[in-house]
């Protein structure tokens, strides 16, 4: 189907779409890119005959290593910093004791790019995703160091001041982690359709200090091998293990405490007081639509715990309300429920802005008439459209009536609901039932 | 430190000149001051730098790196004087004795290493390209002799302070290795000192001070994830007045019952979940069965009967240790197979639900219901004890009863409902083993 003839048919069905960006084609050029690098770089490296073996192979057994303890990091995203810190330093090596170093910048890309697909097939074997984007974008960042530092290696070993050769490192180390951070944020934003602003600063958030860490690393590496020789360069990777250690363990208690985030929601499904699913799909649809008005990664974690627990003030009243707290019910009793739910959540002392955004939930958007307290904050204005649209639409709405629903909400836009979280939660719904699956 | 004691002044000042002792007493041939200088401000950094936030089992202690990369680099008494700046830290210490005292302790422990780098064959200053493996052997004697003082020094201030505490001094050398690993980055600032001067030390301690901002991330989550558990608990006592507090007393009783049996930390911490979550299933139990007046019906029963699977299915996908998880689905199993939900008997039950179910009871006994009085902590023993071996583990009721001679037991006060409210009044509580649930048609 062509991109018009959606179009036409998503504007007769009541709902204005975004024309749809070929939203995958970039990661996929950048893997090939990077995948069709490393073949050149490997024929012409054996063409010409590899130089320093046995420091190729300690390097590349290192780079692997680190692919192997490849890191989750919050949002769903990985780093190998070990693997990184290495292959940086394979690049930027200047001397291994007295002998210098003179690999070409196209066999530091061969020895990085065979180790690192040597290190992932063990998580490809287990099952796990390859992260193909994730490795090309490492992969890039250190050949662009390697190509700028390479044909200089000569000249930088003539270098004997080590305040020079430290600065000039410390350029090409933040370089590299530039090239890398937005590569990233493209693959981000295409995935997921949002602003590339919003993905490169999440990015910066989420990989800057673990970037420098590596950077440190990589620097340290090159330094330790010309004092103390190859042997020296394993100890020194570990204070980055230290820092990989700590960022592991960050990143389980993320995951465990959404997962007791969840367990919240599901206790109000088990008590009866709301229809099993609904706080799942309302998350999934508000964290869609809060990405699609361009929220940042921090606003939507929160944006998702807030649309998780909506309803827990459910569990203070003794008994489910008939109908269950649903956009039908009296908006006494919503208000007084997402009232009753903030004071539970603000028990937790830690959750103060998710319980603000529950609290204002059932708020019209421009206010309660008569309460000075303002607009509520667009987060609550989101859950209040996706919650009313899941209890009007049900679990599974086909796309003419999902669009129905759609427009109903539009048309109650002055009754409270904001028509820029309608219009963002339309386009969400659209992409979601097209309409040439009906 | 409070007031102190005589002899903790005596102590402290034997710590004080004799630091200053060592070092008056040199060597200070050789010593470059510029690098004591780099070196000092780096300790100063490291020591300045906040620990009190972290869990137990992620050590962070930087300065172990600075205090022994002097060692090699400058030398005994230069290493003592790096150990002095400790006193000028940037973090809150309340009293100058305390400030003081430090100093002198970190300059006594350096300066011992010192001695036994020397002592070893080590050669201080800067090491020589390729004298690496050289240097690994006098530095782990010194790295090891550092650790043992300090902790020799502060163990004995701790014991004059706390009034001859005893474990106090144990619970210190358990954390000596992750001690251990810092003192390594030592040897590499020192190793690396020939390349690039100052900026070993900050290219080394970059990565650490990452690791220290994700670990305090991670104390942050932590937090905050024990915070949603008790409100997740909260959610549960909400639905019954009488049961406030039951789940945080629950999972005391089986701390204390698991820390009696000696079990290992990372258990301990997990049925301390398990026990505030134990009834998190009673969410699923309608509030009208739970507060019933008089026999249930067969079907609500059933309905309190499935109360441990509803819980389970709420919290399956926490990630905790799965045993937490069978603690909670059979903590209303009984040791003669007549409990709920599968009957099991015996070595079949779960250890974490064998410890749940005495610390459940007990606190069930020792609480007031609506339908009788709090029951004294004797009163309640002499019920365990009558129900142990049919209904409890003996083994777990005889650590209950020990802990609870040894510590103590607060029951809680009597609730006051809230005037104004009407509270329902349940006449039963499903954890008490003197009233068991009675059920039409039977007896």
């Amino acid at each position: 189907m062509s991109v018009s003839q959606s179009q036409s048919r998503l504007m007769t069905s009541g709902v204005r779409a975004r024309p749809r960006r070929p939203a995958r084609s970039g990661p996929r050029l950048l893997t090939a890119a990077a995948g069709l690098l490393v073949v050149v770089a490997l024929v012409q490296t054996v063409l010409t005959g590899v130089s320093a073996v046995r420091w190729a192979v300690v390097f590349a057994a290192l780079i692997a290593l680190g692919e192997l303890l490849r890191l989750n990091l919050p949002g769903d995203r990985e780093a190998a910093p070990i693997g990184t810190a290495c292959a940086l330093a394979y690049a930027l090596l200047i001397r291994v004791g007295p002998v210098a170093a003179r690999h070409s910048a196209l066999q530091v890309v061969a020895v990085a790019g065979v180790a690192m697909i040597v290190g992932a097939l063990p998580h490809v074997a287990a099952g796990r995703p390859a992260r193909l984007v994730s490795m090309a974008s490492r992969l890039l960042a250190v050949a662009g160091a390697a190509w700028v530092i390479r044909p200089l290696a000569g000249s930088v070993a003539v270098v004997r001041h080590w305040g020079m050769a430290l600065a000039v490192m410390a350029a090409l180390l933040a370089a590299a982690w530039l090239v890398n951070v937005v590569i990233e944020a493209v693959a981000r934003a295409a995935a997921l359709r949002t602003r590339l602003r919003v993905t490169f600063t999440d990015e910066l958030r989420v990989q800057g200090l673990l970037g420098v860490a590596v950077g440190a690393s990589a620097a340290l590496i090159v330094f330790a091998a010309e004092a103390m020789g190859l042997a020296a360069v394993a100890v020194f990777i570990a204070p980055l293990l230290v820092t990989q250690v700590a960022f592991r363990r960050y990143a389980g208690i993320r995951a465990t405490y959404l997962q007791t985030v969840r367990a919240l929601a599901r206790v109000t499904e088990i008590g009866g007081y709301v229809e099993p699913g609904h706080a799942d799909r309302v998350s999934r649809l508000a964290v869609a639509a809060g990405r699609e008005l361009g929220l940042p990664e921090r606003a939507l974690l929160e944006l998702q715990y807030a649309a998780l627990i909506h309803d827990i003030g459910q569990l203070s009243l003794p008994d489910p309300i008939p109908g269950g707290g649903t956009v039908r019910s009296c908006p006494e009793d919503q208000r007084r429920i997402a009232e009753l739910g903030a004071e539970v959540i603000e028990q937790a002392k830690v959750l103060d802005s998710v319980a603000e955004i529950v609290r204002r939930q059932s708020d019209p958007y421009l206010g309660r008439p008569g309460a000075d307290a303002g607009p509520p904050p667009l987060s609550s204005r989101i859950i209040r459209a996706a919650n009313a649209f899941d209890d009007l639409a049900g679990s599974s709405p086909g796309p003419a009536r999902a669009a129905a629903v759609v427009g109903q909400l539009r048309l109650d836009s002055g009754a409270g609901y904001d028509p820029d979280v309608v219009e963002a939660l339309g386009r969400v719904i659209a992409r979601r039932t097209p309409p040439g699956r009906a | 430190m409070g007031r102190l004691s005589r002899a903790t002044w005596l102590y402290i000042g034997a710590v004080v000149a004799a630091a200053v002792f060592a070092v008056a007493h040199g060597p200070f041939t050789g010593i470059e001051w510029s690098r004591v200088a780099v070196l000092a401000v780096l300790f100063l950094i490291c020591e300045s730098t906040p620990t009190a936030l972290l869990p137990s089992r992620l050590a962070w202690s930087p300065g172990y790196a600075a205090t022994l990369a002097s060692v090699v680099l400058v030398g005994p008494a230069g290493a003592a004087i790096v150990g002095f700046v400790s006193a000028l830290s940037l973090r809150r210490v309340p009293l100058i004795q305390q400030r003081v005292f430090n100093g002198a302790m970190y300059a006594l422990s350096a300066y011992a290493a010192g001695r036994v780098f020397l002592a070893l064959g080590g050669t201080v200053g800067i090491p020589a390209r390729d004298s690496f493996s050289e240097l690994i052997g006098p530095f782990a004697g010194a790295a090891a002799a550092h650790i043992v003082t300090n902790y020799g020094m502060v163990t004995v201030v701790l014991r004059l302070t706390s009034g001859g505490e005893s474990g106090q001094g144990l619970l210190n050398l358990r954390l000596s290795l992750p001690d251990l690993g810092y003192a390594a980055f030592g040897l590499l600032i020192a190793a690396l000192w020939s390349v690039v001067g100052p900026f070993a030390p900050i290219l080394v301690l970059i990565p650490l001070f990452v690791a220290r901002w994700a670990i305090a991330q991670f104390a942050d989550q932590q937090r905050a994830y024990e915070a949603t558990l008790r409100v997740l608990c909260q959610a549960v006592e909400t639905k019954d007045f009488y049961t406030r507090g039951h789940s945080e007393r629950v999972s005391k009783g089986s701390v204390m019952i698991a820390r009696a049996i000696g079990m290992r930390p990372e258990r301990v911490e997990a049925i301390r979940f398990a026990g505030m979550l134990h009834d998190v299933g009673k969410l699923g139990v309608p509030t009208k069965v739970l507060q019933k007046t008089g026999k249930l019906t067969e079907e609500e029963y059933a309905a309190i009967q499935l109360h441990p699977l509803r819980g389970l299915e709420i919290i399956q996908e926490i990630g905790f240790l799965d045993e937490a998880l069978a603690g909670i689905m059979h903590h209303h199993e009984r040791i003669d197979g007549c409990g709920y939900p599968m009957g099991l008997a015996g070595d079949e039950i779960p250890e974490f639900a064998r410890v749940l179910s005495v610390a459940d009871a007990f606190d069930c006994m020792t609480s007031t219901r609506s339908y009788r009085g709090a029951r004294s902590v004797a009163d309640a023993v002499a019920e365990l004890r009558r129900c142990s071996g049919s209904q409890f583990d003996p083994a777990f009721v005889d650590a209950l009863v020990a802990a609870v001679e040894r510590d103590g037991w607060q029951s809680p006060d009597a609730p006051v409902p809230p005037p104004g409210e009407r509270i329902e009044a349940a006449t039963h509580d499903h954890d008490d083993p003197a009233a068991p649930l009675r059920v039409m048609g039977t007896r």
